[in-house]
């Protein structure tokens, strides 16, 4: 199977100011295809070969196969919930009120997960298999598929994510990134 | 005697807390490899932030008062925040010692001689280091250490895990560092690693190394 790096829905300078035209070159045309395209080298001729990437994620051993499918898979799944910020009519579900107390509470807890993880990596809101949201920090390619958890959507904390627009700054580029969040498409997933 | 207390506690602090180091360069006087911008950032952010969080992480802790050394050796004992920041401080702290504007380009001496012993040239060496360093998945560091036998070792670490550490898959003393965290060069490199460790050799000053190397093996 041959991998396939996803179109943005998107234009490249759609998501300023929260992050710049060049942040989405490098990230989706650089990061995002240089890990398709180490997938595509990687797994010819291994019994990965023409399985789905979630398989892929779930099966690998730790490696370059398994980082190059979850990075694959993580990226998709965080440009596929952006959108123009301020465009998005929906709003967030309840539950994150019910689950948190107040949406804000729920922000503030994630942007603490996000902050927290230590070099590079991703913060999850994820579901149990009990049903439950729950926050949690993945370093590297970590991937909750891997867990038995539902991924509902995540922040990348690489710093190439972020470094353009931010350098140092995580804690600004989390808190503007919300505005740039596409409801509908995560309360689809939840 | 108020101000005797007040003195005794400055020079408790002082003495018991890190400090960000100072560079032997200005921020400008690699431009050649790494602009300033991000020196800058590098020194008086991400290294200052790593001092700042250490020195919150073992307040009155068994770990205040012990060489970082000391306390990087036995890190297992202390909280993640003393291991990741600790390790920041050190490695920052190597890493802006073995550059310089006036870089010396070659090992001599018995550097040279054991480089060439295990590797077979300075390229060959180059060549496996660049490897290490291009292929450490996320952020983390590639280091050429003296092993514990005395011998020389290249390997990479995670994060800000160094081979001083125990358990790191890698152990001796770091006598040459290159951090490969994106914020190192991302500025100026971006996605393109493989062309910000080219550039590190034009600023590596191997008389730095070779000061190192004796000092480990003494």
């Amino acid at each position: 199977m041959n991998i396939q790096l996803p179109a943005l829905k998107y234009a490249k300078d759609a998501l300023q100011p929260v992050l710049s035209e060049k942040t989405l070159e490098f990230h989706h045309g650089k990061h995002h295809q240089a890990y398709v395209d180490n997938l595509n080298k990687l797994i010819p001729g291994t019994e990965f070969e023409h399985m789905s990437l979630e398989e892929i994620i779930v099966k690998a051993p730790l490696g370059p196969i398994f980082n190059n499918a979850a990075q694959v898979w993580n990226h998709t799944f965080y440009f596929e919930a952006l959108t123009a910020p301020g465009s998005c009519t929906t709003k967030p579900c309840d539950c994150y009120a019910k689950q948190w107390g107040s949406f804000e509470a729920f922000q503030e807890a994630f942007n603490k997960a996000a902050a927290g993880v230590f070099g590079s990596g991703w913060a999850w809101l994820v579901k149990t298999p009990e049903g439950a949201l729950q926050i949690i920090g993945e370093s590297n390619a970590g991937n909750p598929l891997r867990q038995g958890l539902k991924p509902i959507f995540c922040f990348d904390v690489w710093e190439h994510a972020y470094y353009l627009d931010y350098q140092n700054r995580r804690p600004e580029y989390l808190s503007k990134l919300w505005d740039a969040l596409d409801w509908s498409v995560i309360n689809a997933r939840c | 005697m108020l101000l005797q207390i007040l003195l005794l506690n400055l020079l408790n602090m002082t003495t018991m807390s890190f400090s960000l180091p100072n560079l032997p360069y200005a921020y400008d006087a690699l431009e050649v490899s790494f602009d300033a911008q991000t020196m800058e950032i590098h020194h008086t952010k991400h290294h200052q932030a790593y001092v700042t969080n250490l020195n919150n992480a073992i307040a009155g802790t068994p770990a205040e008062g012990k060489s970082l050394e000391e306390i990087l050796k036995t890190v297992d004992q202390y909280p993640v925040a003393v291991r990741n920041n600790g390790g920041g401080h050190w490695n920052h702290s190597l890493f802006w010692e073995l550059l310089s504007p006036n870089a010396s380009q070659a090992p001599e001496g018995a550097l040279k001689s054991a480089i060439d012993a295990k590797w077979g040239s300075l390229d060959a060496f180059k060549e496996a280091f660049n490897k290490a360093a291009a292929t450490r998945f996320g952020s983390g560091w590639a280091w050429l250490c003296v092993t514990p036998d005395g011998g020389l070792d290249i390997c990479s670490t995670a994060n800000q895990d160094n081979p001083l550490m125990p358990g790191v898959g890698c152990s001796g003393r770091p006598i040459l560092g290159l951090d490969v965290w994106e914020h190192a060069y991302y500025l100026r490199y971006q996605n393109k690693r493989p062309d910000y460790i080219a550039a590190f050799w034009r600023v590596l000053d191997w008389k730095a190394v070779e000061t190192k190397y004796n000092e480990a093996r003494k």
